[in-house]
């Protein structure tokens, strides 16, 4: 099947290919864990969430700290990417 | 109490979910994947990593687009919730009315969207239209073409015109779902007309208000046909709103790289100020006293 018409580098099919197993792995833990897709309450102005949605806030975020590095600072991306880690984990600890 | 998990729904929703991910994931990483590269087409791609984001991020001419769609959507949004909600309260509840409302409410909706554009472009011209040439005719220079203002109000009423209709029959049919037996109640308690509006049909509203809410957000913030048929984003680029804009960097100027990098962005927005709304709207329905309603 030729999908060339889909452009794809080694980098972007990298960043799918990421995307993809955390999405398996979420599926995984629904199963073997469910008591985390119930909503819990959070620090961040009193949101109730679930697994589910704090890894949407994470990801969410994630992309727009990288933006925000891009549209404002000259430095390399990879600091965005560890300030990116750091919010994902925060959310997902206390979020 | 333990809740049951009943995995068996999963497998109801896998058709839409593979319909989703051929319709809408696999265009979305192929936007991806030309957003960090360059293209002179003949399907030749060149690696260019975040370059186009960064300079996107970073054109007065995407921040100008930005605020132009910004601003059309608030003031749609100012316009159309309230004027929505107090047509859909003055409706008839019963009789014969009710069936005349809601077909004249249904009518402008059943338009398609390069229609309603040809109207208002003919509708609001100096030379032939009746709204341009009557303002005309009082004094009133009023010439989408030429003025910023008059293309800006064109294209506002203009969506008020179309979609207003869709907020009032959304909050009609919150109103409907009322049982009578709260307004009874507001009526022994001697409730103003304010305070039932406020305590109970407000409240009750909440949910349709919040779909009303999000589907105009969306809708007039992807806003394409209308303005690119009326103006065709001008006068200059006074109503060169974001996806204007993108479709003359993407087929105009056949800047492949930058327009994708901006239908990210673009996309990232959609869904950030999307989930703010419904965020702040449910957000009492999941407060940890009174648990999910």
């Amino acid at each position: 099947m030729d999908l060339s018409w889909m452009a794809w580098t080694a980098p972007t099919a990298v960043f799918f290919s990421a995307i993809g197993t955390i999405l398996a792995l979420m599926a995984a833990l629904y199963f073997l864990r469910p008591d985390g897709a119930e909503p819990r309450p959070g620090l961040f102005f009193g949101l109730a969430t679930t697994r589910g949605d704090r890894l949407f806030i994470s990801l969410l975020g994630s992309a727009f700290i990288h933006l925000a590095w891009l549209g404002a600072t000259g430095y390399d991306l990879k600091w965005a990417a560890v300030i990116s880690f750091v919010y994902a984990a925060i959310v997902f600890r206390w979020g | 109490m333990q809740k049951t998990h009943d995995h068996k729904a999963l497998w109801l929703v896998a058709p839409a979910l593979l319909l989703v991910a051929f319709t809408a994931v696999i265009p979305l990483m192929t936007v991806v994947n030309y957003s960090v590269q360059d293209t002179f087409g003949n399907n030749q791609f060149f690696w260019v990593g975040t370059e186009w984001y960064r300079e996107i991020l970073r054109s007065d001419r995407f921040h100008a687009a930005f605020l132009r769609q910004i601003m059309f959507s608030a003031t749609i949004l100012a316009i159309e919730i309230p004027l929505g909600l107090a047509i859909a309260l003055s409706m008839p509840k019963k009789g014969l009315g009710v069936s005349v409302c809601l077909v004249l409410m249904a009518l402008p909706l059943l338009i398609p969207w390069n229609v309603v554009g040809t109207i208002w472009q003919i509708f609001a011209r100096v030379d032939i239209g009746l709204l341009g040439h009557t303002l005309n005719g009082l004094g009133i220079d009023f010439n989408y073409t030429q003025n910023a203002g008059a293309a800006w109000a064109t294209l506002i009423i203009m969506d008020v015109w179309h979609w207003t209709s869709l907020v009032v029959l959304l909050c009609y049919a919150g109103l409907v779902a009322i049982p009578p037996a709260y307004y009874q109640a507001a009526r022994i308690d001697g409730a103003s007309r304010w305070a039932v509006f406020r305590y109970i049909e407000l409240p009750k509203m909440s949910r349709v208000l919040l779909i009303a809410v999000l589907l105009r957000f969306m809708d007039s913030f992807m806003i394409y046909t209308e303005p690119f048929v009326v103006t065709g984003g001008g006068p200059g680029n006074a109503t060169t709103f974001l996806s204007v804009d993108l479709v003359k960097m993407a087929i105009g100027q056949f800047d492949l790289g930058p327009a994708a990098a901006m239908s990210v962005i673009y996309f990232l927005i959609v869904i950030l100020v999307s989930w703010a709304f419904y965020t702040i709207m449910t957000r009492e329905d999941f407060e940890p006293s009174g648990g999910a309603r």
